[in-house]
């Protein structure tokens, strides 16, 4: 019977992604997907759910046959396992998602090679139960998911003066660099002091 | 197909779409490799002849399996296979036929699975539908690209060691910003191609 | 668990077959809806670049190498309008897809970017609604235009800092041109009966830019022609 602590467990199990584990501030990995989809808000928060869901799927299928796999071939059985459900996303993304998809391009397939999800992967799903896995997936991708969409948010008010597409006219202003390579690297950087900063405190 | 000149790929990998630098593919070894020059160096050099091995293979298959047989969709997973795969090959040989070379390249390689330019570029020729050789090309390019890109910020960090960093500014913060200036410097190529 | 060679090539052996099972199962299901997801993309995009329509017909040609596909757009028997799905490979990133919609005469009526993957913030405003390019062709016929962005001399107003995305656009659009002009000059062929000649109106027709606007007339006239049998 799982008590009231049993669930903080969990709970705090979920949070830890997405603060104190954060995978793209306090991590730092994961770093291609985060600059080079962060064009707009909503292509972060797309690239952030597609990224959560391979993650989710990926950590429950390793935690599941993690007693079956020999030591050695233990790194190709995870890229097997994980090539797979990228591939999946990749396939359900073009026939629901068709616009999205088409935005997001190639990073949609170089999901296999985010070290987040490896990284989760050998770290946490091969050494836990499936659902503590599908738990730490969750709070990991919500973390990514909550990281990108605010560096894509910053990006697009101040690259060209909307959110989220919602445009506030005044997009001929705005210094157009935020939405180009340099301004991906700027705004991460400085979004990286802000969060040590406050983590010193 | 219409021709695209070797000298617009070559060009155009390296300096004006520079892989790291303007498609932010292999973030994750340009951030962490790159404290010395001689590393970077060396680096460079393992991921250009992993990517140009890449690059042959990689198109091979596509051409003569997954076009025939119309199983486009098993492209990431094959891809992914043949890269890891090749990189523990080229380990394999390199540490029997050339011990010293070994030792220079021998710890990047296993870190050449998982940069994303190696996936990103067997991926992109594809879709740009590159002859053979122009895919070489176009790999050995980005590589170069790569490797510039990984050498010059080397060069830029050694010498931020010695400054005085605020503290909150340490590690990566400062190397993403000095990222994004050595970016804005690379977009004033982009009117060559 | 232990590695030796036996279990190591059994499990990944193994993994890839289920795997690639699963891949292939999922697959099947996405087919019919990544096919229709598709249609729907290029009736929509019919919709938006032609006045009302009922029918649509459609007939793959290939235009300095690179493949086209003409809809020709026809309401209660009339056409009324062509749309052109052109194509370039001189993005700043490699593909641009548009599909155009001239009106019966050859004016262009609408543009919609189908495809591009040009810089956000640059190359990407010319799928923005009144952006200079598609100012500069919007109810003109390139037939009568010169077809080059004014830093080459020619009539067309080019994106801010985005030259090379701008002249893959008109690239495209003078590709589409070219296909309307070989789709007219086809039914002016088959109304008149002059099957003879077809081939090498065909490739006049595709060629010959300068004498569009004559050209045009005369399939414009075969069409009303054509009408009244």
């Amino acid at each position: 019977m799982p008590g009231k602590e049993a669930t903080m467990n969990k709970l705090k199990l979920i949070l830890k992604g997405v603060i104190r584990e954060n995978p793209t501030f306090v991590l730092v990995l994961g770093m291609c997907p985060t600059l080079g989809t962060t064009t707009s808000a909503a292509n972060g928060f797309g690239m952030g759910v597609a990224t959560m869901s391979v993650l989710i799927l990926s950590n429950i299928v390793i935690s599941l046959i993690k007693n079956l796999i020999p030591d050695k071939v233990r790194i190709p059985a995870f890229i097997v396992v994980i090539a797979s459900f990228v591939t999946v996303v990749q396939m359900l993304m073009q026939a629901f998602v068709p616009a999205l998809y088409a935005t997001l391009g190639v990073f949609i397939p170089l999901i296999v090679v985010n070290c987040i999800i490896l990284g989760r992967a050998e770290a946490f799903a091969s050494k836990n139960n499936a659902f503590d896995s599908a738990l730490d997936g969750l709070g990991i991708g919500l973390g990514f998911t909550l990281s990108l969409t605010v560096i894509g948010a910053i990006r697009e008010l101040l690259g060209s003066g909307a959110i989220f597409g919602y445009s506030f006219g005044i997009g001929d202003y705005m210094p157009l660099v935020f939405i180009l390579a340099p301004g991906g690297f700027f705004v991460l950087g400085y979004l990286m002091v802000l969060f040590n900063k406050l983590a010193k405190k | 197909m219409e021709q695209i000149s070797y000298f617009a790929i070559v060009v155009g990998a390296i300096l004006v779409n520079n892989v790291v630098l303007a498609q932010f593919l292999g973030i994750c070894p340009f951030l962490g490799v790159s404290s010395k020059v001689e590393t970077s160096l060396g680096m460079g050099a393992a991921v250009t002849f992993v990517m140009a091995l890449t690059a042959v293979v990689a198109w091979s298959i596509q051409i003569f399996i997954l076009d025939p047989l119309q199983i486009q969709y098993m492209q990431t997973i094959v891809f992914i296979l043949v890269i890891a795969a090749l990189v523990q090959m080229v380990e394999i040989i390199l540490k029997k036929l050339s011990p010293s070379l070994y030792q220079a390249l021998g710890i990047f390689l296993p870190l050449i699975t998982t940069n994303c330019a190696v996936l990103g570029v067997a991926i992109l020729m594809i879709q740009k539908e590159f002859s053979l050789l122009q895919s070489v090309v176009y790999s050995v390019s980005t590589a170069l690209g790569f490797a510039l890109a990984l050498v010059l910020f080397a060069g830029i960090r050694e010498r931020l060691e010695m400054e005085d960093v605020p503290v909150a500014f340490r590690g990566t913060p400062i190397a993403l910003i000095t990222a994004g200036i050595l970016a804005m410097a690379f977009m004033g190529f982009s009117g060559l191609v | 668990m232990k590695s030796s060679l036996k279990n190591m090539v059994v499990v990944l052996f193994t993994i890839t077959l289920i795997s690639s099972a699963g891949v292939g199962y999922v697959n099947m299901i996405t087919v019919e809806p990544i096919a229709a997801a598709k249609a729907a993309a290029t009736e929509a995009a019919l919709q938006a670049v032609l006045p009302p329509f009922d029918k649509t017909e459609t007939s793959e040609l290939t235009i300095d190498e690179l493949p086209v596909a003409v809809h020709t757009a026809s309401k209660d028997g009339k056409v009324v309008g062509y749309a052109v799905e052109s194509m370039t490979r001189k993005g700043f990133n490699g593909l641009i897809r548009l599909m155009v919609g001239f009106d019966a005469g050859g004016r262009v009526l609408n543009v919609n970017v189908l495809e591009q993957s040009e810089t956000p913030g640059l190359g990407t405003k010319m799928a923005d609604a009144g952006n200079p390019l598609y100012a500069s062709f919007e109810g003109k016929n390139p037939g009568e235009m010169k077809l080059s962005v004014k830093k080459d001399g020619g009539d067309v107003d080019a994106l801010t800092a985005a030259t090379i995305s701008s002249r893959a656009y008109v690239d495209a659009m003078a590709r589409a041109y070219a296909a309307y002009k070989q789709t007219v000059g086809d039914a002016w062929d088959g109304a008149s009966g002059a099957t003879a000649t077809s081939g090498a109106t065909k490739t006049a027709a595709a060629d010959a830019s300068e004498d569009a606007a004559g050209a045009e007339q005369m399939g414009g006239d075969a069409r009303k022609g054509g009408d009244h049998e």
